[in-house]
Parts: C-alpha cells; structure tokens; sequence
C-alpha cells in the first residue's frame, strides 16, 4: 500500500526530531546558563570560558546543515556505527539543533530583569538558587517559545537529512516526488508536514502562554 | 596608609580610629558604620568616584534617611551594607564587624539579617504572592512546616493574606511593595534597606506604605535605612538624615534641624517643594528695588523651636510697625520641633527694609528681604 511508507516516514521524521530535539534541550538550557551567567556582569563571570563557548556555538551555527551533515560523517559513524538511517541522522541534527537552541535560551536568559537576580541575591540566594529559582522559572515562557522555534527548524533539517539516505518524510518526498514525479505522495507528504509543524506550532504558542504570569 | 592595606598586612587597628571611638562612644553601638568609604567605577572617561570619604554612624532600631538628587551616589551607598556593591577603599562595619572580607557563606548569612525592598519591586513574576515571600526561606533550607507558619504571619503583617494566590502582575504597585516588604522580613532581619522603595507609588499608596514602615519599625525595632530623593519620605518617617552629593555628605542631622536650617545649597533644593512659596501673581511683581516710597516690603521669617516657642506674632507685627500683611505661612511639627515659616508684605512702616529684618530676627532664626511689592 502506498501509505506504509508513508507512514514510515512519518515515524522516523517523529523520531529523529524528537530525540535529537530532546538531547538539545538537556544540552542547550546548561549551554545558555553558561553563556548568560560567565558573561561579563554575570553571576559566574569567566570571560575566558565566556569566549570560547560562544566561539563555540557561532562556528556550529555558521555552517549550511547540510554541509555539516556531510563534514560529519566519520565522527557519525564513530558513534552510531552507520551513516545511514535514523540513528545516524540524529547526530548532524543535534550538533545543529543544540548551538541553534541554547542562542535563543540564552536571549531569553538575558531579558531577565537584573533587579530580579539583585533581589535574590539581597535575600540570601547562593548563585545556583538564582539560576533554579530565579533565572530560569523567570525565563521559561521564553525558552519553551524558543523550543517551538527548534522544534520547526529540525523539521526542516530532518527532510535534508532525508534526502541523504536517513529515512523520513524528507527521503519519501525525495524518492516519490523528486525521483518518481508522484505528486499524490509529494502532496501528502506537505498535508502531513503542515499539519506536524502547526501541531508544534499552536503546543508551544500555548503552552507558553500560560506559563507567562507577567 | 590606608585601610585596605592595613587589613591585607592583619595590623591592629591604628591607634587613631581606636582614639576616635573613646571620644565617641555611641560610635561603639552603632548598628552600621561606614569608615572612609570609597567607590570607585571605570567609566568610559576613566575613573569615576561614586562615593567618597563617607563616615557615618547608623544607631539601632532608628530610620536613617539618605536623599540625594539623582547620580549622588545613594544606591551605591546603602548597597554597601548588604555587599551588593563591593566599595574600593574603606569599611562598613555591621555590629562592630567588618563586611569587607566576607566570603560567600559569610555573605548569604549576613543578606539573610539585611532586608531590602526596592523601588520596582523585583518580585519574581513567574511565583505567586505566596511563592514570592516563601523563596527566602526555602533557599535557606527551612522545613516546609516553619516556612508555612512564617509565610502566612508576614502576609497577615502586610495584610494580603487574600492575595496569596495571586501572581505579582495582577496587583497594584501598593500591593507589589507589599508583598515586597513581607518577602525581605521572612528571615527576622533586624535591618531594612528601602531602595526609593516608594518612588514608583503615587501619594496615597505612598503614605500607606510608609506608614507600613513606621509600624514595622516600632514593633520589630528594626533599624531601616532608606534612600530617596524625595523630602516628603525623609518628613514623614525618618529619625536622621544625610545628604548626599557627588558621592560626599555635605549635611546631616536630626531632620528637624536640616529641615528647619538646610545649611547646604542642595539641601535647600530639595526641600524648595516642600516650603510655602510666595503666590505667582505676587512674584511677578516683585522688584528688588523699590518703585515708590509706599512700596511693602516682602521679608520672609523661618523658626524653629520645641513646642510653646512659637513667636508672638502680636508682638512681632507691632515691632515691625505699619501694615503688616500675611502673605502666606504655616507651623509643620517633625519630631516635636516646631518649623514655621511667615512670609509678610510690610507698608508704611518707618524704617527700612534692613532695620525690618533685623527687628524681626527677635522672633525668628532666619529672616530674609525678599524685595517690593507696590
């Protein structure tokens, strides 16, 4: 039938974003504490380590994905064992999704009121109370914004992945609208990226919402 | 040598501080002292002196005012005393003990002794008024049974126990230094800092806060130390006062006393809102000298005295001789002092504007010719 690869599809892109968007989130957050809190002013101020990590994550964030995907194949296959499928997508997506991520946390972080961070630190907080307490409870509504962002963009990187031998919606488009001129496929496959990317979208805008009290 | 050297060479304290403190004993009490303080920042024209050479003396359970226009370095100052601002030079002693060396631990203990309010609140927007007042005791590790106690006492004290649930957006600035104020007396401290905490409020939700505070401060014996650049504020609660400009103390005292006798030219600045002027119409008309021989004389008097010193104003207006005419006047009472002040038109009197001020110097501290009115 020809919705099994579809739906194929439809599952590896799910699964591709969704782990590699889970590991940036576990990697990005302590990236753009670390970015906010080493800056110059800052709670943990190291202008060194401030440096290099930006330094860092602008090299990441200036490279095409698709030519990172392909500049890391032998360090994907260090890994995975493999350069195709799934897995091995997953890796250019979360070297590219972290850096991506933890520069919008990180502005989120920053527009953090300094009163905020004086007053905790007039009460009595320790500098990683500020961080759990103050900095990020204060900047949540921002970051689950800038994880929606995330979210969206990786889809779109995924389907480049795709089309590199990772499966995925991307690699259905390619092989069935590219390769084959099957528009009904081509046409479905949009219908369903739409759908994902809105889903996404309307999760975030809301949840967001309700999580921002000011 | 300096201070700063001193205590990286760990030498007793030089022998003429310790000469200073036997001539003054009430030195030895003092709840906060600053000794020579400095600040310095790196501005972009190189060096800029925030503070400079403060030596004051803030005694237990008093309300210690500090005004200063904009820029005169009031923040830096009380920010020294919980360590927010680190000063360059000199020392802040908090009962007796110097604040200087303080490492972290020693400095969450010390915060914990120090509220501070602010002046946009700083509530954290993401908690709840509950929540908000909570979070000092909760980082200080209190169990939740204390905290709960504690948290519900303080709201009672600022009288938002309704609001408890209510996130800091949905309520009025009054509310905000509320919860405020309930949120840096969690801990017990026996010093409060209030950085312009009222200087976001409009007047009657000013006077209910400040009445908050004079409550706070009877009751808990809490010494508070405020910054405002508003002489209002200093009136209504403050038991002494300094002023503040370009980093240095150019007044202070009893506020009665620089109110009823600002030596200083900012003093008299700041106060110029507070003192009855004379009606606009008459300053238009007045000429510094006179146009005709029937021209009144303008003479403004200023006293200051405990209560049953009020001038005889029978007696003076007869002194004076011919028409004396009350242009505009009025007796303020801070801290059981009188502070008047008469502005006076007087016409057809026989002597001149000289002799008529010297005559009413009898019954004022400060008499001053303002000009001619015809």
């Amino acid at each position: 039938m020809w919705f099994d690869p579809l739906l194929q599809g439809f599952i590896d892109t799910f699964l591709m974003v969704g782990v590699s968007s889970l590991i940036a989130l576990l990697a990005g957050i302590p990236m753009a504490v670390i970015l906010v809190t080493s800056d110059k002013g800052g709670i943990y101020e190291a202008p060194v380590l401030n440096r290099a990590l930006g330094a860092f994550v602008n090299l990441f964030r200036s490279i095409p994905f698709l030519i990172l995907m392909v500049a890391l194949i032998p360090f994907t296959r260090l890994i995975v064992g493999t350069t195709y499928g799934v897995w091995a997508a997953v890796v250019p997506l979360t070297i590219a999704a972290t850096p991506f991520f933890a520069r919008i946390a990180e502005v989120s972080l920053r527009e953090v009121d300094h009163g905020l961070i004086e007053a905790a630190q007039a009460m009595g907080c320790r500098r990683w109370h500020i961080v759990w307490h103050v900095l990020l409870p204060e900047a949540l509504p921002g970051i689950v914004g800038g994880f929606t962002i995330t979210l969206v963009t990786m889809i779109n990187s995924s389907a480049m992945a795709g089309a590199i031998g990772a499966g995925g919606l991307g690699d259905i488009a390619y092989r069935y609208g590219y390769q084959r001129f099957d528009s009904q496929i081509m046409l479905t496959v949009i219908v369903l990226l739409v759908a994902l990317v809105a889903v996404i979208q309307l999760g975030g805008d809301r949840l967001a919402r309700g999580l921002n009290k000011r | 040598m300096t201070a700063a050297i001193q205590r990286q060479l760990d030498l007793p304290e030089p022998p003429a501080l310790a000469e200073r403190t036997e001539l003054h004993p009430e030195l030895n009490r003092a709840h906060v002292r600053f000794i020579g303080l400095g600040k310095t920042y790196d501005g972009k024209q190189g060096p800029v002196a925030a503070l400079q050479g403060i030596d004051l003396a803030i005694q237990r359970g008093e309300v210690f005012g500090i005004i200063g226009r904009s820029g005169a370095g009031k923040s830096s100052l009380i920010r020294t005393i919980n360590r927010l601002e680190q000063p360059t030079s000199g020392r802040v002693l908090i009962d007796q003990v110097d604040i200087g060396e303080y490492d972290e631990d020693r400095l969450v203990t010390l915060r914990r002794r120090i509220g501070m309010i602010f002046q946009h609140f700083n509530l954290m927007s993401a908690k709840t008024v509950w929540q908000n007042v909570e979070l000092p005791l909760k980082v200080a590790g209190v169990p939740k049974e204390q905290r709960e106690k504690k948290v519900r006492e303080l709201l009672e004290l600022v009288g938002l126990q309704a609001k408890h649930k209510a996130y800091p957006a949905q309520l009025s600035g009054g509310q905000k230094q509320r919860v405020g104020i309930a949120r840096a007396l969690v801990h017990d401290p026996d010093i409060l800092l209030c950085d312009e905490a009222t200087s976001a409020l409009d007047p009657e939700t000013t006077q209910s806060i400040l009445g908050l505070l004079r409550e706070i401060n009877k009751r808990l014996g809490l010494t508070i130390v405020l910054i405002t650049h508003e002489m209002a504020v200093i009136r209504e609660i403050c038991d002494r006062v300094v002023v503040l400009e370009h980093g240095r103390i150019v007044e202070q005292g009893p506020v009665w006393e620089v109110f009823g006798n600002p030596q200083h030219e900012v003093s008299q600045t700041l106060l110029a809102p507070l003192q009855h002027a004379l009606p606009e119409e008459l300053q238009s008309r007045l000429q510094a000298q006179p146009s005709s021989s029937d021209a009144a004389v303008v003479l403004r008097l200023q006293f200051t005295g405990r209560q049953q010193d009020e001038p005889d104003l029978a007696a003076l207006f007869a002194a004076l001789g011919g028409r004396v005419k009350l242009l505009q006047g009025g007796v303020e009472w801070i801290q059981g002092h009188a502070l008047g002040q008469l502005l006076l038109a007087v016409a057809g009197s026989k002597l001149n504007a000289e002799e008529l001020r010297q005559r009413a110097g009898q019954w004022a501290q400060r008499t001053e010719v303002l000009g001619y009115v015809v």
